[in-house]
């Protein structure tokens, strides 16, 4: 699963889609997330890295996950031909 | 090395809620680095701001309305010429374009240049016309008819579904939900702007247009697309972003190529839900927002003052995207009698 290769995320978490001019607000582990997946980090590096920082159990970490992977997708930052 | 001075004349100096490209264009104009330059405004009202912008425009005459004629405007242009020695004009209205279209040799002889599309360019990118165009140059455009009485708005049920936009000929546009919105829009947009109307099928999407310069010769000198951020009611971008569209550029060199445009424009499209961008208008001249593309590193009011000049112009290859443009109103405070004077002499 990669990243729109474009988007431009910001320290603070504000994330631009220059393709389309649609910009949008994500929290850290959100920004921390999409970093990650810009660096081509597979799906098994990003949980065990969620795992090892986050103080939750690995079957919320991956529903959140897959949750907020859907929602890149359906904002278009993620290419849709590509499987989650 | 000294620039060479140039007297531009601009119109378009109005900034109502469809504000003119004017300002934005003379913008550009004042921050070229090939030339420098002296501009006469070309206004017609007297409550213009551009006129009272005195940083802006060095000197404004009053021109005759299109209507006139173009004996009228070209009396008019003769005594202007004959005080500033113009070297360049660049018309900003759809309106007026016609009659600068028709008058280009004379001016051109006078030492006048002008950077306008062909009169075949600009007849067949009407949105009269615009059906036939997207069938001519294989280019998507939603379903459109010209219609001249409300009465034919009756049988357009069989062709369109409902919301259909409602335009006019040169100017304004409104969403129709039912017969009678249909109807209301005919008879105020016909009585302003004239017949025909045009029927458009609405297409659901989010609106982006993209602003270019064509040297005539099928080349692109310049494009930068842009996202429109904040829309008024009257569909005008107050705020946009400038983007990294790939097939944006693809269809405006498409666009270019195909029918060799000369000048500026901007191609006002609609992506649909079905991801396709759809054309809604080919506007034959550079737009408000002009300035964006400027501030982005495509400086085409200064590309196109040097194309009229005879100049050959190396098209600019990259522009800096996620770079906005947010519009504001500001009042300036003017004495009467400076409105005194262009109301009176036609001059100020």
């Amino acid at each position: 699963m990669k990243i729109n290769k474009n988007i431009a995320i910001s320290d603070s978490g504000f994330v631009f889609n220059p393709v389309n001019g649609e910009s949008f607000s994500v929290n850290p582990i959100g920004a921390e997330i999409i970093d990650m997946m810009k660096t081509e980090k597979s799906y098994e590096e990003i949980h065990k890295t969620l795992i090892s920082k986050y103080n939750a159990d690995e079957a919320t970490i991956e529903k959140d996950y897959f949750d907020f992977v859907g929602l890149l997708k359906q904002h278009n930052l993620i290419d849709n031909n590509e499987e989650a | 090395m000294k620039k060479h001075k140039f007297t531009i004349a601009v119109s378009g100096l109005n900034a109502i809620d469809s504000p003119g490209p004017g300002v934005a264009v003379i913008r550009g104009l004042r921050e070229a680095d090939s030339f420098d330059v002296r501009i006469i405004g070309f206004s017609y009202e007297s409550l213009e701001p551009g006129i009272y912008m005195h940083d802006v425009v060095d000197k404004t005459y009053q021109i005759p309305y299109p209507t006139a004629g173009t004996d009228a405007l070209l009396a008019r242009l003769a005594y202007i010429h004959d005080i500033e020695k113009l070297d360049v004009i660049i018309p900003n209205f759809d309106a007026e374009l016609y009659s600068f279209m028709k008058l280009e040799d004379t001016l051109k002889a006078m030492g006048i240049n002008m950077f306008l599309p062909t009169i075949q360019q600009f007849e067949e990118r009407h949105k009269v016309n615009l059906p036939e165009f997207g069938k001519k140059y294989d280019i998507n455009v939603p379903f459109s008819k010209s219609i001249f009485s409300t009465s034919e708005i009756y049988s357009l049920n069989n062709e369109f579904v409902f919301p259909m936009v409602i335009k006019g000929k040169y100017y304004d546009a409104s969403i129709a939900y039912n017969l009678e919105q249909a109807k209301s829009y005919f008879n105020k947009i016909s009585a302003k702007w004239g017949l025909p109307i045009v029927v458009q099928q609405f297409v659901h999407g989010t609106e982006y247009n993209v602003t270019g310069l064509g040297d005539g010769k099928g080349n692109t000198i310049a494009a930068v697309p842009m996202r429109k951020q904040y829309i008024t009611d009257k569909g005008k971008a107050w705020g946009g972003i400038s983007i990294d569209d790939k097939r944006m550029i693809a269809l405006t060199e498409k666009f270019v190529s195909q029918t060799k445009w000369r000048g500026g424009f901007e191609l006002e499209l609609m992506k649909g839900q079905d991801n396709e961008f759809y054309l809604l208008e080919i506007n034959p001249r550079m737009p408000a927002w002009i300035y964006l593309a400027v501030g982005c590193g495509q400086n085409i009011p200064e590309a196109l003052v040097n194309l009229a000049m005879g100049e050959e112009v190396a098209p600019y290859t990259d522009y800096v995207k996620g770079r906005m443009f947010i519009r504001y109103a500001w009042d300036m405070i003017v004495d009467i009698d400076e409105f005194h004077e262009i109301s009176t002499k036609g001059e100020l």
